[in-house]
């Protein structure tokens, strides 16, 4: 199996997870998105030295990812082929803050090492909740819950076809690369030239089916605005299980859990 | 050479001029790039009948049903489908209550189902049409279960699109089409891709809907198994238009449309003569 068809096939996991009757499918995809876009705002509210105050906010991907049913193994993946963009952020910081923060066995720590694990975590916190949202609720009600939401239409239409025609071309890509696998008899790796005329026969391809999709969708009555069937109900549960993490979001960020565990452990007061 | 003309057909046969379901003058069409797709297309088709039309490729088939569906334009000529005009008289083409209401009454399933299943799932897949229709959900369920029903895909409606098995695509994409509650089923190569049990259930299922149904194809055992009158088309033009036995046993007609029938049933269909 090849990376395409390793991508293609990760891809697909989501869905079967999103299909799944799970505790976390269960709830309106509202109420799942409404609290995650809360918990992202209360991950990035934290200042850029906060390091330990953010660790009680990892409950919350934990939780719903064993609601999810979603493996772990999946989740680190995703984690791993997104951080080489985060780490190029964040080990920018050290370089630039030098200033002395703290010290751990006699070691000085600048408050630029302090910041770049403040962004990790902070990516690692954000990206974990993406991925449970989606695995947990499905790219199409996903776009069903923005809709509903008033997000605008062109966004969430953009969304839909994106994730469909991301497996067409994907497989598109596939086939492509089979092909020059097939005649590549020297072994060499791909050259850029290659690459080049690779993608831009598989963009020619993509405008090509992108025509042809067009046409298919006139020819059932479409006239610019994309209706969705709205399925989900809004009931109790989904008040709660909102109301539930939001509070546990406000106090996590009120309070510094960590520091107050501290200080309840070793008896000593706190303010 | 024209086998049978189609103003030969009498009353309340296939053909037949008097209530037809589809009625094509003098249809011509070229391309942007000046290839002159259709050369003055005559063609009467008659309600509940089922039409093959086949031909080599770049003989027109794909052009000529585009335009039963008002994706394209007649160069000149006119097209009549289920009771809707559609001609070059105007450069902005048909209103845009005609074009709808064609797409209604026009059912279109394309070559490749991957083209026309591009919502996520099977049921909003399936659902897309009688959306745009502007039924009530209750409705628009309605018709998704009925459609899913009828082309036996009704335990595919939770499924991913893009999981579906290409006889499974296939269905649903006709599920789709159905939904719309169409007088007209216009089918561009159905049986392409298909493995022989995928496309023997799709023959069935085709043979079974009561629409007038026009199938473009290079699966001449299919035409022959489905449809009991055939159009030849050749650069543009009909070459032959009569029953699928007659000009499928007409071996230099065949080769003169770039054609051949399998071995055996090339046999079978001399036999017939």
């Amino acid at each position: 199996m090849n990376h395409l068809d390793r991508a293609l096939h990760e891809l697909q996991a989501f869905d079967d997870i999103a299909a799944r009757d799970t505790p976390l499918t269960r709830h309106d995809p509202r109420a799942k998105l409404l609290v995650t876009l809360c918990f992202v705002l209360t991950v990035v509210s934290f200042d850029r030295y906060s390091v330990a105050a953010l660790l009680p906010l990892a409950l919350f991907p934990a939780v719903l990812s064993a609601q999810a049913e979603m493996p772990a193994r999946m989740h680190w993946r995703a984690l791993l082929l997104a951080s080489p963009f985060v780490l190029m952020v964040g080990l920018a910081n050290p370089l630039l803050d030098r200033t002395p923060m703290l010290a751990v066995a006699g070691l000085q720590i600048s408050g630029g090492w302090v910041s770049c694990a403040a962004i990790l975590l902070r990516f690692a916190l954000c990206l974990s909740a993406a991925l449970v949202l989606i695995g947990g609720t499905g790219m199409h009600a996903l776009c069903a819950a923005l809709a509903q939401l008033g997000a605008p239409r062109v966004f969430t239409v953009q969304l839909l076809f994106l994730h469909r025609y991301l497996f067409v071309l994907a497989a598109e890509a596939l086939r492509m690369s089979r092909a020059q696998q097939l005649r590549a008899v020297s072994g060499r790796r791909m050259g850029l030239a290659l690459y080049a005329a690779l993608t831009g026969q598989l963009l020619l391809r993509a405008v090509d089916r992108a025509r042809r999709v067009h046409q298919a969708m006139l020819a059932r009555g479409f006239d610019g605005d994309l209706r969705l069937i709205h399925r989900a109900h809004w009931q109790r549960r989904d008040s709660v299980f909102a109301a539930a993490w939001c509070a546990y979001f406000l106090l996590a960020r009120v309070v510094d859990l960590p520091q107050a565990l501290g200080h309840h452990a070793t008896g000593t007061g706190w303010s | 050479m024209k086998v049978a003309q189609p103003d030969a057909a009498q009353p309340g046969e296939p053909g037949a001029r008097a209530g037809a379901a589809i009625e094509i003058c003098g249809l011509t069409h070229s391309y942007p790039d000046g290839t002159a797709a259709l050369r003055g297309v005559d063609l009467r088709v008659a309600p509940g009948e089922a039409l093959a039309i086949v031909g080599a490729n770049g003989a027109g088939k794909s052009t000529l049903l585009l335009h039963l569906n008002g994706l394209l334009l007649p160069g000149s000529g006119n097209v009549r489908v289920a009771d809707l005009l559609i001609e070059n008289g105007t450069r902005a083409g048909p209103s845009p209550s005609t074009l709808r209401e064609l797409r209604r009454r026009v059912g279109f399933m394309f070559q490749d189902a991957d083209d026309q299943l591009f919502m996520p799932n099977v049921q909003d897949d399936v659902a897309f049409g009688p959306l745009n229709l502007g039924l009530s959900e209750p409705q628009v369920q309605h018709r998704v279960q009925a459609a899913l029903a009828a082309v036996g895909a009704a335990a595919l409606a939770a499924r991913s699109t893009h999981r579906l098995s290409g006889g499974e695509k296939r269905a649903v994409a006709l599920a789709g089409v159905l939904a719309m509650t169409p007088s007209v089923l216009v089918l561009d190569e159905p049986s392409a891709g298909l493995d022989p049990a995928s496309r023997r259930t799709l023959i069935e299922l085709l043979r079974g809907l009561p629409q007038t149904r026009v199938v473009a194809t290079h699966d001449l055992l299919l035409a022959l198994d489905l449809c009991p009158r055939v159009v030849m088309l050749h650069e543009g033009r009909v070459l032959a238009d009569g029953p699928t036995q007659a000009l499928f046993a007409d071996e230099a007609l065949l080769q003169r449309c770039h054609l051949e029938l399998p071995h055996v049933t090339a046999a079978s269909a001399t036999g017939l003569r």
